[in-house]
């Protein structure tokens, strides 16, 4: 049997880089923080890669299936003998799959921000925020228990808050930074809850105990009890809450937009590849559950799909280039959501949990790769608004090359890599749910549409009177560019289906060209409106806009969800809750409290006396306290 | 080979005997030259003790070692190291330069002392290695002796130390009239719970009280902590309490569990009122060393807690608080000790503003004191949890209750040192100050150990399995 235990190092090298760079980084020039920082997730990124390479086509299959293999294991935390916790790695395709998603992108955001960030304040306050993420995400995706894999989703949270912050000068982007954490807090709650629930029905937080056939949560499922639903779909439902936060589906979406207040290689690390598809793999981590409750799963597919159709047209509104990308993130991990709503498991049926995982890995690196693209161009000409470029092809010829090759992925034009996935997510939904299948091919032609938008508005478009001509970005940021381009082009071909599936066994595929060929088309025909509307200036949106003037208005407001979450915290829950509860805080409970400290501080006073400092009165309280014990207890002992 | 099993004490009996002749043979005006080889010496002796060696019996039975009782002499030695690296600064005073090896010797034989203790076979050899630990601390305490305050701290300390002695050896002769032995495992089966045995047992409990501080024979502890040297003070309330109530609770076990029913009441009381009564002392103490010694008290109240707890879960809890405290006690004693030493300020309000001044200082005495509290994620807190999870598992929820509200207490003074030193505003605060790489080496340690303990949590697993089978 092959050893897993090195895998630890992987998510340790970061951890030491946090710690190393957080501590000691201001010893040294910002540079140094930088080189020590992709030093290590170098490391870390060929350690991934040597396990992928050992799990998927050397030791990981045995009789045509893919074993779950606990890598390292250790107790942190023992309570009782059945209430502990462990920390673990767990190797499976998944958390495989992942480990390269995170060790890649995190390499990339980590070379791409030695360019991005120079000369600028924090350099390496900012290297150790990065490793401390990267170290939390990778410590969620092995998780081997489902309260470590809470731990490092807080973790996460936490060091996500510290780097959307990073400006922090800047008051917009406090708030973002805190929009963010409590948005996803409160989402955590339910996840919590959720945890609770399934491990007290359980009595076990182990993923393998939890999802496998013959555990207590698939084996012996129990009764329906409250509103008609049991404790598992409840659980399950609570969970899903979770992840519903961390992947921003609606109605939890409203952090993410705003999340983009921090640096670029952060949102392309954070909130395109890594911790906004958290809650996807939450789910397909406990996917075998999910099967067994259809509720939980319906509400994962629908919350999904509306998602996804919901960002896609408010995508088609905005004017920040990274708003624009967010959003289109929500409405992909809105895909990803509604393909493991759509699978059953096993064979066939769990076409839509391998699609879900390749369009995961895929749009790791066609989003990362525009939200890295996005920074060059907003390096370029100080702006984040569509309305102050143009034109641009000639000036930044390989961020043009690379975005163009990312936006035909996106759209799903083959051969390039989101082609592949996306279209079985189509399958997938088209075999399980014609309205699902409908709500997702208007997606994929939107998705096309707003990308070509950018991608024509950004390059194309009028041309600007530029104060200093824009100039290419230098080599450290277009490095990781045309890398990630490479996987946006031929990720697509990698056969996932033999690789990553629901049951682990290997899935034969054929390309479907009854969903495939009108998938293509209507993806050419959002990249030809586009074209005709944007690649030169027209009056065109203007009309539209004017023709649609109502839904254009509410959509560009992004129909006023925010201000729906401002209504009701402010004027209902501030006024109406929080208030009373605060006088009863205030007087009641602060006074019952100060009464105590009055009377304890009395006490204090009046014992006083009994240290006086003379030898003899204490060897008196000495020999009278043993004789007053020896009296008591011989006396109620015997 | 059969001397290995004693490898502890003999080492350090070594580095007595070398101190000793080199302290004969060295000029007056270079005595200062021992502090770095006696250092390295104890180090290199500290880190030989946690080398694996033979367990055993020797002499009849008088001395046993176990892979127990060799886990608490190397949290000991560790905890005295610390405390000889921040008596560095002290030591090298102009009035205590003469006395550099004698205040070695002392401490060295002190600890002697405990490790007899702690390998004790029989009575006997338990008392003489109480004594053999107690009598030098009181020459220690008075090691100061040009000062009123010293000097009266020895006199107090030999005093009651006497008392409680005789009291001691009384429970301890009466315990023989009646078993016929004095050897642990033949006076376990001696033990019946006649009324003559309570009043041995409640003597010999007041002569380990004394030692540990518990209320009511605990009254000499403000005056001797605030009198002795402030190094001697924290050797008292860490190592002395520590070792005092590693033997205690090893006797409880053993020795005295055939009257598990019985004794675990007089821990009961005690415990409630030490916790309450120190925690009732501490709040009103302006100077840190008599507040730090109060605090000690009511921390003694809360071990009680792991003792009562019994069982394998007891045992380890206590060693695991132990070893928590000693790094606390020892950070916060460590900062008060360092500014003493070069500003000779000691109550809270000198400490206003401090951390503009010292702020690495102020952060070492915030965690040592949040550590104190039970505050997590520092070892403190797993500690005082611990505790309260091994009382709870024998159902004295109402202790455990009682416990919690001590420890609400006892975060509103600790909370006032690190108000003074962090919010509070001075117009002369403490002026900055480099404090020498002995005393830095001694709080990074402490630092270290109160976050390492707390966050890795295999130590508690490793304690455990040592304590496995004891009761």
């Amino acid at each position: 049997m092959f050893d897993f235990s090195y895998t630890i190092w992987i998510l340790l090298i970061p951890f030491f880089l946090f710690v190393l760079i957080g501590f000691w980084g201001n010893k040294f020039k910002p540079i140094v923080s930088g080189i020590v920082g992709c030093a290590g997730l170098l490391t870390s990124w060929i350690l991934s890669l040597f396990t992928a390479y050992k799990y998927f086509f050397d030791v990981g299959k045995v009789d045509g299936v893919y074993e779950q293999i606990i890598g390292y294991h250790t107790l942190w935390l023992r309570f009782t003998d059945t209430l502990y916790i462990d920390l673990g790695v767990l190797i499976d395709p998944i958390s495989v799959m992942m480990l390269i998603v995170v060790t890649t992108v995190s390499l990339m955001a980590h070379i791409y921000s030695t360019g991005y960030l120079k000369g600028q304040k924090g350099f390496m306050r900012f290297y150790s925020f990065l490793s401390l993420f990267t170290f939390a995400m990778l410590g969620l995706v092995v998780a081997t228990n489902i309260f470590q894999m809470y731990i490092f989703w807080e973790l996460v949270g936490v060091s996500s808050y510290l780097l959307i912050g990073f400006y922090y000068e800047k008051p917009s982007a406090v708030a973002a930074a805190k929009k963010a954490f409590i948005v996803t807090r409160f989402a955590d709650l339910g996840f919590l809850i959720g945890i609770l629930l399934l491990s007290y029905f359980t009595q076990t937080f182990d993923f393998l105990t939890l999802t496998s056939p013959t555990g207590p949560a698939i084996a012996t499922p129990p009764a329906a009890t409250f509103l008609g639903m049991s404790v598992l779909t409840w659980a399950m439902i609570l969970i899903f809450m979770g992840g519903a936060g961390k992947s921003a589906m609606f109605p939890l979406h409203i952090w993410l937009p705003d999340a983009m207040e921090g640096p670029t290689p952060v949102s392309a690390l954070i909130h395109a590849a890594t911790m906004v598809v958290a809650g996807v793999y939450l789910v397909a981590r406990l996917f075998p559950i999910y099967v067994t409750v259809p509720i939980a799963l319906q509400v994962v597919a629908w919350v999904g799909a509306f998602s996804s159709l919901f960002a896609a047209v408010i995508a088609c509104t905005q004017y920040d280039i990274k708003r624009v990308l967010a959003y289109s993130t929500m409405s992909q991990i809105g895909y990803m959501m509604c393909a493991l709503g759509v699978s059953g498991l096993g064979g066939h049926e769990g076409l839509g949990y391998m699609a879900s995982m390749f369009h995961l890995f895929t749009h790791a690196f066609f989003k990362a790769l525009l939200f890295l693209c996005a920074g060059a161009i907003i390096h370029a000409v100080h702006s984040n608004y569509m309305y102050d470029m143009g034109g641009l092809r000639k000036y930044l010829p390989i961020t043009h090359l690379t975005f163009l090759a990312a936006c035909l992925a996106i759209a799903g034009i083959p051969p390039f890599a989101g082609f592949f996935s996306k279209d079985e997510i189509l399958v997938a939904a088209y075999h399980h749910d014609t309205a699902l299948f409908a709500i997702e091919y208007i997606v994929a032609g939107l998705t096309a549409f707003y990308m070509f938008r950018l991608y024509f508005g950004i390059f194309w478009g009028k041309k600007q009177d530029y104060h200093h001509p824009p100039h290419e970005a230098p080599l450290s940021m277009t490095i990781p560019l045309m890398f990630l381009a490479l996987g946006a082009i031929f990720a697509g071909f990698i056969p996932f289906s033999h690789l990553v599936t629901s049951d682990r066994q290997i899935l034969e595929l054929e390309t479907e060209w009854i969903i495939a060929i009108p998938s293509i088309v209507i993806a050419l025909v959002g990249i030809g409106v586009a074209y005709v509307m944007y690649l030169k200036p027209t009056e065109i949106p203007k009309k539209i806009a004017h023709a649609l003037r109502g839904f254009y208005t509410a959509a560009y407001h992004k129909f006023y969800i925010d201000e729906l979450y401002l209504y009701i915290t402010h004027r209902i829950i501030f006024n109406h809750i929080s208030r009373p509860i605060a006088w009863f805080d205030r007087h009641i409970v602060d006074g019952s409290m100060n009464g105590i400290s009055y009377v304890t501080n009395q006490a204090s006073d009046k014992i006083k006396g009994f240290q006086s400092g003379q030898l003899q009165q204490y060897a008196l309280v000495f020999v009278s306290g043993a004789i007053l014990l020896a009296l008591v207890f011989i006396y109620l002992w015997t | 080979m059969l001397m290995l099993i004693m490898r502890h004490e003999l080492l350090l009996v070594m580095i007595t005997v070398i101190l000793l002749l080199v302290e004969l043979f060295l000029p007056a005006d270079r005595k200062q030259k021992i502090i770095l080889p006696a250092l390295i010496l104890f180090g290199v002796v500290m880190i030989l003790g946690f080398i694996p060696g033979p367990t055993g019996i020797l002499f009849g039975g008088m001395y046993t070692t176990t892979p127990l009782t060799l886990l608490m002499k190397n949290i000991l030695t560790i905890g005295v190291f610390i405390v000889f690296l921040q008596s560095v600064d002290w030591l090298k005073k102009e009035e205590n330069r003469e006395k550099i090896s004698e205040y070695f010797l002392l401490l060295i034989t002190t600890l002697i002392g405990m490790e007899y203790m702690l390998s004790s076979g029989d009575f006997l050899m338990f008392y003489i290695g109480l004594e053999l630990a107690t009598i030098p601390l009181a020459a220690l305490a008075a090691f100061e002796r040009f000062k009123e305050k010293s000097a009266e701290a020895g006199v107090k300390l030999i005093f009651i130390s006497a008392l409680s002695s005789g009291i001691l050896l009384y429970g301890l002769s009466m315990i023989y009239g009646t078993a016929g032995t004095l050897y642990f495992d033949e006076v376990l089966n001696g033990i019946n719970g006649a009324p003559l045995q309570i009043l041995a047992f409640i003597f010999f409990f007041a002569g380990m009280a004394f030692k540990i501080s518990i209320v009511p024979f605990h009254l000499w502890t403000a005056d001797v902590y605030e009198g002795a040297p402030i190094n001697i003070t924290s050797y008292l309330s860490v190592i002395s309490k520590g070792a005092a109530v590693m033997i205690f609770t090893i006797l409880l076990y053993t020795v005295f569990s055939r009257i598990t029913m019985m004794w675990k009441d007089v821990i009961y009381i005690t415990s409630i009122l030490t916790m309450t009564i120190g925690n009732l002392f501490a709040m009103r103490q302006r100077n840190l060393k008599r507040f730090l010694a109060f605090s000690s008290i009511s921390q003694a109240g809360f071990i009680f807690l792991g003792i009562i707890g019994l069982s394998q879960l007891g045992m380890t809890t206590v060693i695991y608080f132990i070893l928590v405290y000693i790094f606390s006690n020892l950070g916060a004693f460590g900062v008060v000790s360092v500014i003493s030493n070069r500003t000779g300020k000691e109550t809270i309000d000198d400490y206003d503003g401090l951390y503009r001044t010292n702020p690495k200082l102020s952060l070492t005495m915030m965690l040592a004191l949040f550590s104190l509290a039970g505050i997590p994620p520092l070892a403190g807190f797993f500690g005082k949890f611990f505790l309260f999870a091994a009382a709870a598992n024998q159902g004295l929820y109402i202790l455990v209750f009682i416990a919690v509200l001590n420890t609400i207490i006892s975060l509103y003074y600790y909370l006032l040192v690190v108000k003074a030193m962090f919010l509070n505003r001075s117009d002369q605060p403490i002026a900055y100050f480099k404090s020498d790489g002995y005393s830095r080496l001694g709080l990074a340690l402490c630092v270290a150990g109160l976050v390492i303990i707390g966050l890795y949590s295999p130590i508690y697993e490793f304690i455990n399995q040592f304590t496995f089978g004891i009761y």
